[in-house]
């Protein structure tokens, strides 16, 4: 009797994000000038599915307590690489999708490689990987341009059945294959582990090295993920160093307001993808109230800042003053 | 295990330590603070290695890397401070090191049987296995813990403290669980510091004193007092100022606290003290003595009772308001490296931090004065650095605890609280802290020492407060201060003075 309760507080965080998207998502659809169409949706979602891949990304390491900031930057490095590999014949194409898939498991073992066995913290680590990977990015595609394998890219950018957007039938695989074997597996419980508290995780005989290296690899590949949607999108490679910088902060943004705690040890990479999609959903309700595209860092940020203080009300229950720092 | 040694940089924390525990005993050990018993119990779950000795597990010699390690041979250790996941569920904790699998992936079901099994073995069903361990109390957690160790099914079970959160109840269950688990043929090893608890459930006896076991016997061949007599005899290695009467003075009390209580960690404390007078605090760690410190200080939230100044109520609702000219309170933390200094930064802005008010002019740090006040406290507290520029964090542990308390001094404080200053520095440095504390008392500062080390407590109090479980158990005064009278009252049971000592031989 009381299971449905403990399973319902478990999720909480990803349930409210998903009501709140909702509802953001249907006030906006309901006032769309062309209404509920799947035009519409699949316009939304092919905007809403590349973040949510990066704050998927994101959530892996920040559930460890750790957080990764170059996700951005492994995103438009596997951009400027698919827009140069995935051409040609079939087989040409399905190795150049390996190849960036490997390139960003690639770039996550480095940033894990060093943060893990190194001993660096995770904020400047990052920060220097990502500025690397950048620096790569910007060698492969001085100037934007390229191309990507036009089937293959309408087929991940289009609908299925007229109606569903392929965009998301392809994130709800990335889900299946990658989230939900994670989430049950020993490795991953060993990640909220670490994150949760890293000395009980150790003194328990979890294998904190193995898990908290495992997420890094993991936010590399979905990152790389992508990448890849992002050259079927663009239908080009550009290392631009706004969008890698503002893709990693709004990975971030989503994660919290997906319900994923910085602290590490709770949340889901589910309820990172609804924060993903309400934090996109944001800026095209501004749109569709016709207010000025000016208002949307704006607003972005109080809906991020109401979403943190949430957040933060068992504070006040605290008893210990020196608690409130740890 | 036999010989082990262990060595903290220069302190001894385990000297060639023997212990042998049987297969379907249990083995109770017993000792005072610092004794060695944390330190061999590491070493037998695989925490910390040993220096020398080996250690043998049915004839084999065997050797852990790990905690991990140490559980796979069968020796499982339920530690003092908790090793639960706060976020993770009772269930995923209970099966974290290895749970039940299909497909590769966690069989959550086969999982949940396991977590209700060990819940009931040990007699806990009340705990939901779903319930994320960060929402129970600790008494909860505590029991989720002996769970947790009983489902790894071990051969060798180590309780330490295990049973200090628990209620009467709890621990009556916990006690037919353990009985239970000696008739199964578990090796049984139990660290308390309640000796009755020890007398109900232990077989055997082991004391340690200044990291060796000093005696082996049977339970119940020996008397409480014969017991506190074993664990004490430590060498007596300080040296003491002399302590001065206090003249008879109509004053109020320069600090009074009247029926502190705070979140049942601290239950109704008065206490009293003087101008010149040195208070210590007593008793076995962690019996409210640092919460005691910090709710004076004003760091904790939802303190109830009465903290008098001079005789005048005061109301102290954070360390800044503290240390105001009108209180002028001190508190030299247990923690140097954490609540104590800034280990980058140079010992000039360190030792500047607490006084900042009365060195500068308008929010500008008047240099000349600040350099002035620095100097005086280097001389007086013999700080040995190269220069007031260089980080703190070059000191050696003695100067940095120096450094810490002269912090604190340069505001002149009226009232000092020391939480264990004397923990982990170098046997000179502990000297010149006694002489110092003197001469604090002898210019009018009360203080309230709080030392895990009975000698310190002896050599430097007026009056000793020996806590238990958050309250006061007893007060002693000059003479009445005693190694003998202090582990008695520490450990709660009825020993009464040197002569009456022999007399009662009675547990609580």
């Amino acid at each position: 009797m009381r299971d449905w309760r403990y399973r319902l507080g478990e999720h909480r965080g990803t349930l409210l994000a998903f009501v709140f998207f909702i509802l953001m998502f249907t006030i906006y659809a309901s006032n769309h000038p062309a209404g509920f169409t799947a035009n519409v949706v699949q316009t939304a979602a092919n905007k809403g599915v590349l973040l949510a891949l990066v704050a998927m990304a994101q959530t892996f390491v920040v559930l460890t307590a750790g957080i990764d900031l170059s996700v951005g930057m492994v995103l438009v490095l596997t951009n400027c690489l698919a827009s140069w590999i995935v051409v040609g014949s079939p087989v040409m194409v399905g190795l150049g999708v390996l190849g960036v898939l490997i390139t960003g498991a690639v770039c996550g073992a480095i940033s894990g490689a060093i943060v893990i066995y190194g001993r660096l913290q995770p904020i400047v680590t990052t920060i220097a990987t990502g500025a690397i990977y950048f620096g790569i990015a910007l060698a492969l595609r001085p100037v934007p341009g390229g191309d990507v394998d036009s089937d293959l890219a309408d087929a991940f950018t289009g609908r299925l059945f007229g109606v569903i957007p392929s965009s998301l039938v392809a994130l709800l695989v990335v889900v299946l294959v990658i989230w939900v074997p994670f989430r049950r597996s020993e490795i991953g419980r060993a990640a909220y582990a670490v994150g949760s508290s890293q000395p009980a995780a150790y003194m328990s005989g979890v294998p904190v090295r193995a898990a908290s290296f495992l997420v890094y690899v993991l936010s590399g590949v979905i990152a790389a993920i992508g990448g890849l949607f992002l050259t079927f999108i663009t239908a080009s490679g550009e290392a631009s160093a706004a969008n890698g910088g503002s893709y990693t902060l709004f990975s971030i943004a989503a994660a919290v307001l997906g319900g994923v705690s910085l602290f590490g040890g709770s949340g889901s990479a589910i309820g990172a993808i609804f924060g993903a999609l309400m934090f996109r959903t944001i800026g095209d309700l501004l749109f569709v109230f016709d207010l000025e595209p000016l208002w949307q860092p704006l607003f972005q940020g109080v809906v991020l800042l109401a979403a943190v203080c949430l957040g933060s009300v068992r504070l006040f229950q605290i008893r210990n003053r020196l608690d409130l720092f740890e | 295990m036999e010989g082990a040694s262990k060595r903290y940089g220069g302190v001894k924390a385990l000297e060639k330590a023997d212990l042998t525990v049987e297969a379907g005993q249990i083995h109770g050990i017993l000792g005072e603070n610092g004794a060695g018993k944390s330190t061999l119990i590491k070493i037998m779950a695989g925490v910390v290695e040993p220096d020398e000795g080996r250690m043998l597990l049915e004839g084999r010699e065997i050797k852990f890397a790990s905690p991990a390690a140490a559980n796979q041979a069968g020796i499982v250790c339920i530690f003092q401070e908790l090793s639960l996941i706060p976020d993770l569920s009772v269930a995923d904790n209970i099966s974290i090191s290895n749970p039940p699998k299909k497909f590769r992936l966690i069989d959550r079901r086969a999982q949940r049987r396991i977590a209700e099994e060990a819940l009931a073995r040990a007699g806990a069903e009340d705990i939901h296995p779903l319930a994320p361990v960060k929402d129970l109390p600790l008494s909860r957690r505590q029991m989720v813990e002996i769970a947790k160790a009983l489902a790894r099914n071990p051969r060798v079970l180590i309780l330490d403290e295990a049973t200090s959160a628990l209620t009467a109840a709890d621990v009556a269950k916990v006690f037919v669980v353990l009985k239970r688990l000696r008739s199964e043929g578990l090796a049984l090893l139990y660290i308390s510091h309640r000796m009755h608890e020890i007398a109900e459930l232990a077989d055997r006896c082991t004391v340690f004193r200044n990291g060796r076991n000093v005696a082996t016997y049977r339970a119940g061949e020996k008397s409480d007092n014969e017991v506190v007599e074993l664990m004490i005899g430590r060498e007596y290695s300080h040296v003491f100022p002399a302590k001065r009467p206090l003249a008879a003075s109509d004053k109020p009390p320069v600090l009074e606290v009247r029926k502190l209580s705070w979140s049942g960690r601290l239950k109704e404390i008065s206490l009293a003290v003087r101008a010149g007078e040195v208070v210590g605090l007593g008793g076995l760690d962690g019996q409210g003595q640092r919460e005691l410190l910090l709710a004076l200080f004003g760091v904790l939230r939802g303190v109830s009772g009465e903290i008098l100044v001079d005789g005048a109520p005061a109301s102290i609702s954070s360390p800044s308001a503290a240390k105001t000219r009108r209180i002028g309170m001190a508190l030299i933390p247990e923690d140097r490296k954490t609540e104590g200094l800034m280990l980058p930064m140079s010992v000039r802005v360190n030792l500047s931090f607490a006084a900042l008010d009365r060195i500068s002019r308008r929010g500008v740090v008047d240099r000349a004065s600040e350099r002035r006040l620095i100097d005086e406290m280097i001389e007086l507290l013999t700080i040995r650095t190269d220069g007031i520029d260089a980080p703190v964090g070059a000191l050696s542990g003695g100067n940095q605890q120096k450094v810490v308390i002269a912090k604190w001094l340069m505001v002149k404080p009226r009232i000092v609280l020391l939480n264990d200053p004397t923990r982990g520095i170098d046997v000179g440095t502990k000297v010149e802290l006694y002489q110092l504390l003197r001469k604090l008392a002898q210019t009018g500062a009360a203080i309230v020492f709080y030392s895990t080390d009975y000698d310190e407590l002896i050599g430097c109090c007026d009056r000793v407060l020996v806590l238990y479980d958050g309250a006061v158990k007893r007060v002693l005064a000059g003479g009445e201060i005693t190694e003998r009278a202090l582990i008695g009252s520490a450990l709660n049971i009825g020993t009464r003075g040197e002569g009456a000592a022999m007399a009662s031989g009675t547990s609580v």
